[in-house]
């Protein structure tokens, strides 16, 4: 019989290059700016806010609209349904009502024939602002009592009486920055007008559902009037995910009321001003462990800058509670959660939602404790992780069931040969006044599944066309993560036939409806089980058509290597998908997936709202100069559980990128606003993302090599979006030891996020004084 | 030939000829908005990001040099005389990948595929220099290229695989170009007028061919824009949204271009790139070439000169620095007369220069390193490579029987200008060369800056690793503990 060994193309489990990878080295693949430009086509422009909080007293435009080449100039005025384009809260205004609260927020927009034109114009407004106080730090907002939501709490036992009895108690408090996405393509949007005033919106986004419920929440349409659509976007992060809606909004509008297209594409600096980053975080602690480290009660008070608007921060800062514990069991834990309004722009979503904020907050009171007693850090960690019944719940109640970061921990050691490199570096540093080196072990555990639980789900639509090729389409987005290669290689999987004949099209509104936005690490997750859903009804349909045609029972029908066996008999895919047609079978299907066994109380903080864990752990070695601050990473080694990956060179390259990200996040990129809310740094000039050689001199990343999912997930495969960037985590901690060894007391001393050569400076200045005193 | 008025350059092996529209029009705008050719993209619009990175192959004698550059900060007329190479060039008449694309695809090197066109243009234009190039090489060849999604690991295994599989260039094909661009040479100005399309002013370009011809263009015109590689001038454009009514083109003044060894000095032309600068002045001052290296990506230094950054006068500018403690002097040059001074007194105070109307910054004369002399010059910006400097310090320090015998500390990035630590030269010279002096030095240099605090770096941070770095020299200078996290420059020549 043919065919028993040999395997189709693009099966799951298997190295697949990204399906659009031949088009990007070609410059190929089409991006939305890249679309050929009608010949009437406006552009927009969006005037912004030059005062962090004031309300406009006067607002004068004429001269704007005098400009040659301006058609249209839109104000809230304009807007004919809701000034709002805020994904749940009602309070992210399109265009603002005569309030501002942050530098960079919309004022108004010009269409006019070139961009140019309609920013010169722009600039030629008249606007009259009565200024009032901004808060513009966490510090302020705090003080103030300046909140988008109240305080939230999660915790267990008793926290308190478990302080008071700890035989060493400490406390502590650092800062962690914020990050901006730096996508490569910008945020951008192009809006065709149709029939009957509705519209068509091409739109980089995450989350094509939301942009096209806003775009009709805005025009005051039906959400069937809009049909959102996108191929692929330029990178997203999460800053694509509720942010692309403000733009598609207005190049709708501007559609609508022109009746000619309208593009809206932001450069850098406006996009880096004008759209949200990673929410930053100041971190207190107060920790009681015994001698050996245990930890026996904390408390954590995380306060984070959420911007003018509520955006998804109560979402993201409830995944930094969530993340709070990271691998450990915490036992009596209080975890506080101040929200923060500022006068700056809203921040959103990014890779990790608040948890890489939460789980660097614990690794750091780790470490602290570790130098308190004198001891390894990666031996506190290893004490603390969650364990058996008794030391298996978290603070939000739900039992930890799928553990390996020990695992995890202790075959990277191992691997890495942390014990004999801890010796090195002690070595290193005794023999070197100016250089030192630092060595940190750090794991990641992360909860998977919207905490939101009916986003949990996800739509698809799968065609097989009479000539046995295939059509594909899902909710899920491509931002670069091989979330649509992974989908095919289910779909190919499932009919076995080879990837090459499953076409992959644009995510748009109009075949699949309702959908959730590619984040929370979930696409593969749920669109893929989505598409195998669509995937196995009309394989059902065929095996039911074979077996009535060929008089023989379903359960001998199997479908390998791009042939259907029918008992004996060998038929090609293709030719049976053809006698299927002629016999009149629908070979077309939706598909559909809710996530199981999910449950959240919010109000109590307690449930189960992730699915399953992701696990993976990093050694990272660094080298400071302790002149200058300046610092590299000379070493990382990385074993990370991707479930049963369902394509493992997707998943190196999720992780690698995410690590970079990460390590990025936590070293070279830092965000400024000055005292008056003006962001200092909004282009690459001064915004500092990691380059080619920032990357580690030395770079090991392992998949666990017995990784499997515990629970039903697609072919047993584990999400891989996010839970890498927090293996950067590793990087940051080891800075923190060699900042620790220029002296070899055991006080406490504080690092901040990002370790910029200035911090690490700082922080060793202070060190060596302590030393000295 | 063509009349004046007229840009001509290759792409695709074909003469393309342009009435001029807008004389600074970018490269990326014209390919992007007029040629139909999108894959090469926008990612800052600021030449930081590389997304926009082109290759542009110029005569070197009878070959063909390739450079990436940066599209988005060039502007079209530049490209007068040149061949353009864009990512739609790369793949064969049959549709087949290029080595450097197909070893991308290969070592899954994109994931969003934004940035890629550009990476694969810095790759290929990598793979157009002889020899195989290290690790050190193939991470600088893509420092000005930002990619958000993978890490830069597969793209380096890419670089490393595409070196396997790059045939050389066809020499009847070389030829043949060789031939094309000869044609496209110039023996005159070439002069462009255009109009801004936003506001209808009339706009001028002049890209004269002798150095005569660029004096007589600069007096008739003392306010025109200077334009050497763009990389500052190309952002007036792209981010200050400036209409730049006169500009005056040095890149096809052969004169400005060349570097001349004088026996005790080394001249360098006002024109001369960084890349070109680089290895002369490296060779040497070690720590000087690792500093040009640092000024900028790969991008930026094929097309950014010496004379630039000089010129611009910029308080954070790297080579003002280096060569002002080197005793670097600078030919101006004013119709047909040229005076001579010595760098530092160039620098007047912010945004204030020694340049007279008509006159025009030509040569910079640097003296070659003596006995005894330690060159010494430090950078300090959040990250290493393509960044702005926070602070950039250099030395020149002569030792003679454990004393200092002459000292030259100068700063950027703590003043309005480049600017000497007199105090704290004053703290040293002529002292034993110890640690109590180092001390003393650094201390004296409170008394030389009053820092700025910015997004870049705080004033104390600037003061304290301004005051470190002497501490950084003197141990360099008498032990051999490593004092580099990067080890480069003068850290390996010691070695």
């Amino acid at each position: 019989m043919p065919g028993k060994t040999s395997e189709i193309k693009g099966a799951v489990h298997k190295d697949l290059r990204h399906d659009s990878a031949h088009k990007h080295v070609a410059g190929d693949a089409v991006y939305i700016d890249d679309l050929a430009e009608p010949k009437d086509m406006l552009h927009l422009y969006v005037a912004m806010s030059e005062k962090a909080h004031a309300t406009i007293e006067k607002i004068d435009l004429d001269a704007v609209r005098s400009v040659k080449g301006v058609v249209l100039v839109l104000t809230a005025d304009d807007i004919p349904g809701h000034n709002d384009v805020s994904p749940f809260a009602g309070d992210d205004p399109l265009l603002s009502d005569g309030l501002v609260e942050y530098i960079g927020q919309p004022i108004f927009a010009v269409a006019a024939d070139s961009v140019e034109a309609a920013r010169a114009a722009a600039a030629r407004a008249d606007i009259t602002y009565t200024e009032l106080p901004a808060l513009v730090s966490i510090d302020q907002a705090m003080e103030a009592g300046s909140a988008i939501e109240p305080m939230q709490t999660m915790g267990q036992g008793d926290p308190d009486s478990a302080l008071a009895a700890a035989p060493n108690r400490l406390q502590g408090s650092f800062r962690i920055g914020g990050q901006d996405h730096f996508y490569l393509e910008g945020q951008i949007a192009f809006a065709t007008p149709q029939e009957d005033g509705d519209v068509h919106v091409y739109s980089s986004t995450q989350h094509p559902s939301e942009v096209q419920h806003l775009v009709a929440h805005v025009l005051g349409r039906p959400t069937n009037a809009v049909t959102v659509e996108v191929r692929r976007m330029g990178g997203g992060f999460g800053g694509k995910e509720t942010h692309p809606a403000i733009f598609a909004a207005l190049s709708a509008l501007a559609a609508v009321k022109t009746g000619r297209s309208v593009k809206l594409r932001l450069d850098r600096d406006d996009d880096m001003v004008m759209t949200g980053k990673r929410h930053d975080f100041r971190y207190d602690y107060d920790v009681g462990f015994d001698a050996d480290g245990n930890i026996l009660g904390i408390e954590i008070e995380m306060a984070s800058r959420c911007g003018r608007s509520t955006d998804l921060s109560p979402a993201i800062n409830d995944r930094a509670m969530f993340h709070a514990d990271n691998c450990y069991f915490l036992g009596d834990s209080r975890i506080k959660s101040h929200r923060c309004k500022t006068h700056t722009v809203s921040n959103t979503a990014f890779r990790g939602f608040g948890g890489p904020q939460g789980m660097l907050g614990i690794e750091y009171v780790i470490d602290d404790m570790a130098r308190a007693l004198g001891k390894d850090p990666l031996d506190l960690r290893m004490a603390n992780l969650y364990g058996k019944i008794g030391r298996d719940v978290t603070p939000y109640g739900m039992t930890v069931e799928d553990n390996v970061a020990g695992e995890l921990m202790e075959t990277l050691a191992r691997d890495a040969d942390y014990a004999t490199r801890r010796e090195e570096v002690t070595a290193f540093n005794a023999s070197n006044r100016y250089v030192k080196k630092g060595l940190a072990l750090t794991p990641v555990k992360f909860g998977i599944s919207f905490t939101t639980t009916h986003l949990n789900q996800a739509g698809a639509l799968v065609h097989v066309y009479a000539d046995g090729s295939v059509h594909l389409n899902h909710g899920g987005t491509e931002m670069g993560q091989g979330l649509f290669v992974k989908v095919a290689q289910v779909v190919a999987e499932e009919f076995q036939i080879d990837v090459d004949h499953i076409k992959i099209t644009a995510t748009t509104t109009a075949k699949v409806p309702n959908t959730s936005a590619t984040a929370a690490s979930s696409g593969s997750d749920l669109n893929g089980m989505a598409a195998l859903d669509a995937a196995r009804k009309i394989k059902q349909r065929l095996i039911e058509f074979a077996a009535e045609k060929y008089g023989c029972p379903t359960d001998r029908i199997t479908f390998r290597n791009n042939n259907v066996y029918i008992e004996n008999r060998e038929v090609a895919f293709a030719d049976l998908v053809n006698q299927a047609y002629l016999n009149r079978i629908s070979l077309s299907a939706t598909g559909f997936y809710k996530t199981p066994k999910l449950h959240y109380d919010r109000a109590s903080h307690k449930g189960r709202p992730f699915y399953y864990f992701c696990y993976g752990a990093a050694v990272s070695e660094v080298i400071i100069d302790t002149l200058t601050g300046e610092n590299r990473v000379l070493r990382t080694d990385i074993l990370h559980d991707a479930g049963r990956s369902l394509n493992p060179a997707i998943d190196i390259g999720q992780i690698e990128g995410g690590f970079i990200q990460g390590m990025g996040w936590l070293t070279t990129e830092e965000l400024v606003f000055d005292d008056s809310g003006r962001l200092r740094t909004h282009a690459p000039s001064t915004y500092k993302i990691p380059t080619a050689s920032d990357r580690p001199d030395e770079m090991n990343i392992n998949l666990y090599a017995r990784g499997r999912n515990v629970e039903a997930t697609i072919h047993r495969s584990k999400a891989v979006g996010e839970p890498p960037l927090m293996l950067a985590n590793s990087v940051f901690l080891a800075l923190k030891d060699a900042v620790a060894s220029v002296d070899e007391g055991t006080k406490a001393f504080t690092l901040n996020a990002p370790a910029t050569p200035e911090e690490i400076l700082r922080a060793v200045t202070v060190r060596q004084q302590k030393a000295a005193g | 030939m063509a009349a004046n008025g007229t840009i001509r350059f290759l792409l695709d092996g074909k003469l393309c000829e342009l009435e001029s529209a807008d004389p600074t029009e970018t490269v990326l705008n014209y390919l992007r908005y007029r040629a139909a050719r999108t894959g090469t993209k926008e990612g800052c619009a600021e030449g930081d990001c590389g997304a926009c990175t082109v290759v542009l192959g110029e005569l070197d004698g009878d070959s063909i040099r390739y450079r990436a550059v940066n599209a988005c900060i060039l502007f079209m007329p530049v490209l007068d005389g040149k061949e353009l190479i864009t990512v739609e060039s790369l793949r064969a008449a049959d549709g087949s990948l290029h080595a450097v694309q197909q070893a991308m695809v290969d070592t899954h090197g994109s994931q969003c595929g934004f940035c890629t066109p550009g990476i694969v243009m810095s790759l290929f234009a990598l793979s157009k220099k002889d020899g195989a190039a290290d690790r050190n090489t193939i991470e600088d060849a893509l420092a000005g290229n930002l990619c958000r999604c993978t890490g830069y690991g597969p793209i380096i295994d890419a670089a490393e695989q595409m070196q396997m599989n790059v045939s050389a260039t066809d020499p009847s094909e070389l030829k043949e170009k060789v031939e094309a661009l000869k044609a496209l040479s110039r023996n005159q100005t070439l002069a462009l007028t255009g109009k801004s399309t936003l506001t209808g002013v009339e706009k001028k370009y002049y890209a004269p061919v002798s150095i005569e011809g660029l004096a007589e263009i600069v007096e008739q015109h003392p306010d025109a824009t200077i334009l050497a590689g763009g990389t500052d001038v190309g952002l007036w454009v792209t981010k200050q949204h400036r209409e730049l009514e006169t500009v005056i083109y040095v890149g096809g003044v052969a004169e400005l271009q060349k570097i001349e060894d004088h026996g005790d000095t080394v001249v360098v032309g006002a024109g001369v790139s960084y890349t070109d600068a680089m290895d002369t002045l490296g060779a040497l001052y070690p720590d000087m070439g690792e500093l040009i290296r640092r000024i900028g990506s790969v991008q930026i230094r094929n097309s950014g000169t010496i004379g630039g950054n000089i010129a611009n006068g910029s308080p954070i500018g790297d080579s003002p620095p280096a060569l002002i403690v080197a005793g670097a002097s600078l030919i101006l040059q004013g119709g047909d007369q040229e005076r001579t001074i010595p760098l530092e007194d160039y620098f007047i105070d912010y945004d204030k220069q020694d340049l007279r109307p008509g006159e025009f910054v030509s040569k910079v004369i640097v003296p070659k390193p003596k006995n005894n002399q330690h060159f010494r010059a430090y950078k300090l910006s959040k990250r290493f490579d393509q960044d702005i400097s926070a602070v950039c310090g250099c030395f020149s320090l002569t030792i003679e029987d454990g004393m200092v015998a002459d000292v030259r500390i100068c700063y950027g990035g703590m003043a309005a200008t480049p600017k000497r630590a007199a105090q704290a030269e004053r703290a040293i010279n002529g002292k034993p060369w110890c640690e109590e002096t180092v001390l003393a030095g650094m201390k004296a240099m409170e008394q030389d800056y009053t820092p700025l605090s910015d997004m870049r770096a705080s004033a104390d941070y600037r003061l304290a690793s301004a005051k470190n770095l002497l501490m950084k020299v003197y141990a360099e200078t008498t032990g051999s503990a490593r004092t580099r996290v990067l080890e480069r420059g003068s850290a390996v020549h010691a070695g």
